[in-house]
């Protein structure tokens, strides 16, 4: 039986429709990058929804795609973040952008390391695990003071200038150019990925690894290449906070900056990768307005929030975003041609 | 006889109860193998074990010469060990072009791709239409698996498996719970799955078994019971006692 032409493209196009491009998603990094030459003076705050838009993005990846849910993602954060801090304290490497990568490197082989602990059992088993390596990681930065610094934080830490040319300023400036540019090419890699053979993979593990090893995948194999790269990004994003704030401290590690991501994520919606950057958006801004208003009782807003969201989300906690991204998609459809326009063009 | 998969007295204990007793049963290359038997007997525990999903007390599994006990799940599909299973195992939140899209990728080893985006490759998707219009699920191909028709969920069950390129395929009761004007739709593709798989079908309707089997293994209390053509098993006393039997005592 020969396949009629009709439904092939049709298929084509249904099957690529999740990776293409949409004119939001354009109009979301225009204004991000416009904002390093209209918003100047907002470029410290901006930075750290940068960072933490990474990190949120790294949990995403885990999650939102492969359904594993960490609470102790701040290991590799923490872990990234040293690395770079003392790559830069002793002088080994001088470029920020080299000692990034290798923090994001080490932060992969830690991610390898420990994913085995995260194949098997429930999210309950989950949850402890993470948070017990966080734990144990913490412990070890505090124990092991002559190198880290201890409780008091890794002190003396100059970043050299990105490049050797552009200094690392107070206001955040180069931070923030620097924080978006990381941000902006680990995303289009991580929706390369997802959008990938591979990324499908992910999406039947999370869904039914029985079948999805009934069909050939290795479940475990496939969970420990996704958590290593998560791992990665994590570690960038910690690398990125020390580099722009030339500082690591335990707090890195803290079950604290676990629980936050978690909830950036949750604010932001799982499984499209843009839920931990809105996430991060509105995390920070709510936390910079609420904690003027209130500086001592702004969590307090932010668990209402929480707990808001979840009510709303009810059986999935993304579903919140749901109608948003069903709009988005029905304005997609009438820009770029519905699958259906596409099947009339067969040839002769 | 060629054989192709052959147990030799395989053997699955779990806590107090043995649910597959010496079972030593021998599938011939190009079989129409139906393994029947009551409730209970130990059918799907047999397709687990032949799997890899469990693993058996005793006993050894040898599939084309290759003993095979200890190998996972996954590398026994890619020896042309596939299933399907008797309570749909699919994937809610994708599609059916994504599913086999998925599953035709994953045979092809291109699941550790993550650059190319999925729809980018055109004999793939030309490969996984031919295998939707085959089982008649063009008109949902875009629809979540989730919100399917049953009956279109049991197709799918058995489209995913041909996807993956079985060179013996286990059916766990695909026919089960489909509604009577479905059920021509699953019995006409399991009638026509390409004649060099060899198949070992599970099923309870007598009809399709009969209609379908040129070899059949009976299972009473985990242990095999009687074998033989469908003609032999069919006038079979003993079979008649215990297994027919005691469906008209359902009755």
């Amino acid at each position: 039986m020969i396949a009629s032409r009709s439904t092939i493209l049709s298929a084509t196009e249904w099957l690529s429709a999740r990776a293409r491009w949409h004119p939001l998603e354009f109009v979301f990094w225009i204004v991000a990058f416009a904002a390093i030459y209209l918003v100047p003076d907002r470029h410290l705050i901006l930075t750290e929804i940068a960072w933490l838009g990474l990190f949120a993005l790294s949990l995403d990846l885990i999650l939102g795609y492969a359904g594993i849910i960490s609470l102790g993602h701040a290991a590799f954060f923490g872990f990234g973040a040293y690395t770079a801090a003392l790559l830069a304290k002793y002088e080994i490497i001088n470029e920020p952008v080299v000692a990034m990568l290798i923090a994001g490197v080490a932060a992969m082989m830690l991610g390898f390391v420990t994913s085995f602990l995260v194949l098997r059992g429930s999210d309950l088993t989950r949850l402890m695990v993470t948070l017990g390596v966080a734990l144990v990681l913490r412990e070890l930065a505090n124990r092991y003071g002559w190198l880290t610094g201890g409780a008091d934080g890794l002190q003396g830490v100059t970043i050299q200038p990105l490049f050797g040319i552009f200094r690392f300023d107070m206001f955040g400036h180069t931070g923030y150019t620097y924080c978006l540019t990381v941000l902006f090419i680990l995303f289009v890699i991580a929706r390369r990925l997802v959008n990938s053979p591979f990324g499908l993979s992910l999406l039947s593990v999370k869904g039914n690894p029985l079948r999805a090893s009934a069909i050939g995948i290795s479940v475990d194999a496939r969970l420990v290449a996704i958590y290593t790269v998560a791992a990665g990004y994590a570690g960038i994003a910690g690398a990125l906070l020390a580099q722009t704030t030339a500082f690591a401290s335990l707090e890195m590690f803290s079950f604290d900056r676990s629980a936050d991501l978690l909830l950036v994520l949750i604010i932001g919606g799982t499984g499209y990768l843009y839920g931990g950057l809105i996430g991060a958006i509105i995390f920070k801004f709510m936390q910079d307005y609420l904690s003027v208003l209130t500086p001592q009782y702004w969590p307090f807003w932010i668990g209402l929030v929480l707990v808001a969201i979840v009510l709303i989300g009810r059986d999935r906690i993304s579903c919140w975003t749901t109608p948003i991204r069903r709009v988005a998609a029905r304005m997609n459809w009438r820009t770029l041609g519905s699958p259906q326009v596409a099947a009339p063009t067969e040839g002769p | 006889m060629t054989l192709v998969l052959e147990t030799i007295d395989l053997t699955k204990r779990f806590a107090g109860i043995t649910a597959t007793n010496n079972v030593s049963i021998q599938i011939a290359k190009g079989a129409r193998h139906a393994l029947i038997g009551p409730n209970g007997a130990g059918k799907t525990t047999l397709i687990n074990l032949l799997t890899g999903v469990q693993r058996p007390t005793s006993g050894r599994i040898v599939f084309d010469g290759e003993d095979i006990s200890n190998l996972p799940t996954h590398k026994r599909v890619r020896l042309g060990i596939v299933r399907t299973f008797q309570i749909n195992q699919l994937f809610g939140d994708l599609t059916p072009l994504e599913t086999i899209g998925l599953a035709v990728s994953e045979r092809r080893g291109q699941g550790l791709d993550w650059w190319r985006i999925v729809g980018s490759r055109t004999d793939l998707v030309m490969e996984v239409v031919e295998i939707l219009e085959r089982f008649h699920l063009t008109d949902v191909i875009d629809a979540r698996t989730a919100v399917l028709p049953y009956g279109k969920q049991r197709l799918l069950e058995i489209a995913v498996a041909i996807a993956c390129h079985p060179r013996v395929l286990l059916l766990d009761e695909p026919a089960a719970g489909v509604p009577e004007d479905e059920r021509h739709e699953i019995i006409a593709a399991v009638a026509a799955l390409p004649t060099d798989v060899t198949v070992l079908l599970i099923e309870h309707d007598m009809d399709i078994v009969f209609s379908f089997a040129d070899h059949i293994s009976v299972l009473v209390n985990g242990a095999l019971f009687v074998e033989g053509s469908p003609e032999e098993v069919a006038g079979d006393p003993r079979v008649k006692a215990v297994y027919l039997g005691e469906e008209l005592v359902d009755v």
